[in-house]
């Protein structure tokens, strides 16, 4: 166990330094959220989504989803450059813990998109969100955990292509659906019979509406109940398949 | 006792054309302190061979026993004792020298402090300690090759891989590159298994020969030896040989003056 945090300390340590090196790339993945945010959420205003929450007190766990969803499922990007380059095999040639090589990469990804979170909720809050705080901490939990998920099997995908052009493609087509599917935009609460049932095979449908609870200060309800565990064994599922993906192959 | 035995190790890669029989079954057993060249050409399979002795790539058939580990069993006990540098290296062109070489160190789980002064030691024995705060960019061919090479060395492996290890270098810093692997192995007795489509290398630096052709090999001996028994004197050309064993002609040496090895 301490061996696997070492490792894991060090991989994240590699990456989040790459991180840190490229500014641009810090605030890159806030910028569609943000534009939603700034022109498309005044739009919602006064529209009646729901009974009891304002319309940025839905959207914004919408927005948030968003940025767990796209960003992350990008993250694949940068180890198909590495393992071109070689570094991957140089990696994995030594000792160091197979899932730490997951980990700390994963785990650089879900701070970072939990910084830029943080920046879409002020930005938020500027525009007139008001929530209660733990219910906005609750949703934060959520979108590191989605990330986690989301990160792991955009590694674990992009292990097994060989250039950046067949990667691109497939991640736009599961993450466009994904995201309109799951209601992140507006609430499924507001579509016909058929396409709710359909969203209830996403499991960002379940968590958005776990955040949108959270964020209208429901902590105990179903919805809760249901995005803990859909996000639970979504991450815990994805990263089980990213690190045998390393284990093994890696071709 | 050897240092690495094989048998009938093999590796069928499945694709969409289908099987690609990259290697067939190699029987190899180097002992300590050897230098062996597997030599072939292009495509041979050398590069799949060694990806399975460094556990990067699962065997599909036969077994092996690596630095005394079994290479299926305990893959992890295989790593910690062999160094691997492959051909196109592994370093990330933004990162520095100094930062490369202390990560890798940490990869092999020395502390800190030991990964710091191992760095300092590994770039100075290498002649590359005046670059390690420059990016891995900022290198040319034969300092990157270095880099390489120290990355392999950090936890000072008893055995070590290196694949086409020349490749695309100059004459200069293919000689100086040759001279630092001999030195490896009489200072430190560190056994190197290296892959070459060069018969000047293998000629030069290799204590024995492994000629690996379509996934099998098929000969093995000293230099001389090949000379002697495949192409009729010890005096002949190792090219001969070469094109006796293979029925082709092998990569010319880089230097445009053909080298008669
Ligand atoms: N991942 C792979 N999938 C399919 N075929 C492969 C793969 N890797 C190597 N090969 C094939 O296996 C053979 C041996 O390749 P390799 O070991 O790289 O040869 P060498 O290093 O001697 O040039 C070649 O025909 C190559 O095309
Ligand atoms: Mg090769």
């Amino acid at each position: 166990m301490h061996v696997l945090a070492a490792d894991t300390a060090l991989v994240f340590g590699r990456y989040a330094r790459q991180t840190l090196r490229s500014r641009f790339q810090m605030l890159f993945g806030i910028l569609m959220p943000l534009l939603y945010l700034v022109f498309f959420g005044p739009l919602l205003r006064d529209l009646p989504l729901a009974a009891d929450a304002s319309s940025w007190q839905v959207l914004v766990p919408g927005l948030l989803m968003m940025l767990g969803l796209f960003s992350a499922s990008f993250a694949g990007f940068g180890i198909i450059v590495e393992k071109n380059l070689g570094v991957l095999d140089r990696m994995r040639a030594t000792p160091v813990s197979r899932l730490a090589l997951l980990l700390g990469r994963v785990l650089r990804d879900a701070l970072l998109l939990l910084f830029q979170a943080v920046l879409l909720v002020v930005a938020a809050v500027a525009m007139g969100l008001r929530a209660p705080l733990p219910g906005v901490l609750i949703g934060l939990v959520f979108v590191a955990l989605l990330s986690t998920a989301m990160a792991s099997l955009s590694y674990a995908f992009a292990l097994r292509v060989r250039t950046p052009q067949e990667f691109g493609p497939v991640v736009n087509a599961v993450t466009l659906p994904s995201m309109l599917l799951s209601g992140l935009m507006l609430p499924m609460a507001l579509a016909p019979g058929w396409l709710d049932a359909l969203s209830r095979a996403v499991p960002y449908r379940y968590v958005v509406d776990a955040v949108r609870a959270a964020f209208t200060g429901e902590y105990a309800g179903t919805e809760m109940l249901w995005g803990a565990l859909v996000a639970a064994a979504f991450a815990a599922g994805a990263v089980t398949l990213g690190t045998r993906v390393f284990r093994g192959a890696g071709a | 006792m050897a240092i690495l035995s094989t048998s009938g190790l093999a590796r069928t890669f499945t694709t969409k054309q289908g099987p690609v029989e990259a290697v067939r079954g190699i029987d190899l057993r180097v002992q300590p302190g050897e230098i062996v060249g597997l030599l072939g050409p292009n495509g041979a399979g050398k590069t799949t061979t060694l990806q399975m002795l460094t556990t990067l790539l699962p065997p599909t058939g036969g077994a092996a026993t690596v630095a005394g580990r079994d290479l299926v069993a305990d893959p992890a006990g295989v790593r910690e004792r062999i160094g691997y540098v492959a051909q196109s290296g592994g370093v990330d062109p933004q990162v520095s020298v100094r930062e490369e070489l202390v990560t890798q160190g940490r990869l092999y789980r020395l502390a800190k402090a030991p990964a710091a002064a191992r760095a300092a030691e590994l770039a100075a024995e290498l002649g590359v300690e005046d670059l390690l705060d420059r990016p891995c960019a900022a290198l040319s061919g034969g300092q990157r090759r270095r880099l390489d090479l120290a990355l392999g060395l950090v936890h000072r492996p008893e055995l070590l891989f290196l694949d086409e290890p020349t490749t695309g270098l100059d004459p200069g810093s293919r000689a100086d590159l040759w001279d630092l692997v001999r030195r490896l192995r009489d200072r430190h007795g560190t056994t190197v298994v290296l892959t070459t489509h060069y018969l000047d290398e293998a000629d030069a630096l290799a204590d024995r020969i492994v000629v690996v052709d379509h996934g099998v090999v098929v000969a093995d001996g000293t230099p001389r030896e090949l000379k002697q028994r495949h192409a009729g004197s010890p005096g002949a050309s190792l090219q001969d040989a070469f094109l006796a064993l293979t029925g082709r002609r092998p990569a010319p040496a880089q230097d445009p003056a053909p080298l008669s090895v």
